[in-house]
């Protein structure tokens, strides 16, 4: 058996291999991995969404505002433990750091769905936007997982 | 001759393969452990001044006192319904850990106390707590009964504005609180308690141990 290489296949190769990585840092310095959000059960409760902003840029990334159809007001959240108590706080804007990554989990950094429309519920998925001080603002698919969910692998 | 050597050789093998099979388990044998002393985890019942009666509201609109859960050890955890990071994930973690306890579970009353009883009415508490496993009450009453339940339990909670400072008295609030889970005996004394992130085998491993040492129908302490 023989394998033919056709010379304009292999030249369109070359040309994608060169072509993705320079879209990939143009388009992809920002980037989310593992969003998910918890049920709010009723629309009278705030829900609480997680996520983790990932820089490849060479600069830092400042996250300011977080807009979605769901919510009348969405921010970033922070819980802080002083002693024994816990104690939620705006965290204002959060930094990326240059190569570096931010991630919110529960008992830490979260995204406070406030003022929402209805009660977000368990298997569906809204998209939020994020809105960066220095870079363009991306959209994330935030799948809903169940009430009692702990983490992106919960149900 | 060579049968012999044969039967010597193999003989070697067996006693080197045993003697370090021997050695191995050794390295790794629990029983070299039990002569350290294991540190206690649990006080004396009765010897903390943390927990007591009350008297409150459970989710389905019953009146309810310390004396109702006799005979069962109680997991105790404070919150409220509209807490959207730390409340739902220590009840999913009770949730979790009343799976892990299997059929020991029944030996414990699992109370979710609201800090928030004026938002947090029996029906918004069952509507709640339902959502996470129906093994868990949820306990509401008036502002003065939760007051007294949290004092009683050295609970220290506040409402805080969404903005995280101090709250005006009207809008939307949060309540900051001491996330720590109360492990009581039988008859609602201190045993131990669960900080806010604690491993839930090792939630689970300590109440199965309590309820092995103080959970026996005829072993009231």
């Amino acid at each position: 058996m023989t394998v033919r290489v056709h010379p304009i296949g292999l030249l369109s190769l070359f040309v994608l291999a060169l072509a993705i990585p320079a879209r990939g840092q143009d388009k992809a310095a920002i980037s989310v991995q593992q969003p998910w959000a918890r049920a709010s059960i009723l629309a009278s409760r705030p829900a609480a969404a997680y996520l983790t902003i990932l820089n490849k840029d060479d600069r830092a990334a400042t996250l300011v505002a977080l807009e979605t159809p769901v919510a009348g007001r969405a921010e970033v959240h922070r819980t802080v433990k002083q002693g024994d108590v816990m104690k939620i706080v705006p965290a204002g804007p959060i930094e990326v750091p240059a190569g570096g990554s931010v991630g919110m989990e529960p008992g830490g950094y979260h995204v406070m769905l406030m003022d929402l429309e209805r009660p977000i519920e368990k298997g569906e998925i809204f998209t939020p936007t994020l809105r960066f001080a220095n870079t363009s603002p991306i959209a994330v698919s935030v799948p809903v997982l169940g009430p009692g969910a702990r983490g992106p692998e919960d149900d | 001759m060579r049968v012999v050597w044969g039967c010597l050789a193999a003989v070697a093998l067996t006693l080197a393969v045993a003697l370090g099979a021997a050695y191995v388990m050794r390295g790794s044998s629990p029983g070299l452990m039990v002569d350290q002393p294991k540190q206690e985890i649990f006080a004396e019942p009765g010897s903390v001044p943390i927990g007591g009666q009350f008297s409150l509201e459970d989710h389905t609109g019953e009146p309810v006192t310390n004396d109702d859960f006799a005979g069962k050890l109680r997991l105790i955890f404070f919150g409220f319904t509209n807490c959207p990071d730390i409340c739902p994930t220590t009840l999913a973690e009770i949730a979790r850990t009343i799976e892990l306890l299997k059929d020991d579970a029944d030996a414990v009353a699992y109370l979710f106390v609201t800090l928030d009883p004026e938002r947090d009415t029996p029906d918004v508490m069952a509507e709640y707590v339902k959502a996470f496993d129906r093994g868990i009450t949820g306990l509401t009453g008036t502002v003065d009964q939760v007051d007294a339940m949290a004092d009683t339990y050295r609970v220290a909670f506040e409402k805080i504005g969404m903005d995280g400072e101090a709250f005006q008295g009207s809008g939307d609030y949060l309540v900051s609180h001491q996330g720590n889970t109360y492990l009581m005996s039988k008859s609602g004394e201190y045993l131990t308690h669960f900080s806010y992130g604690t491993a839930l085998e090792e939630m689970a491993g300590t109440i199965r141990e309590a309820i092995a040492r103080f959970g026996d129908a005829d072993g009231e302490t």
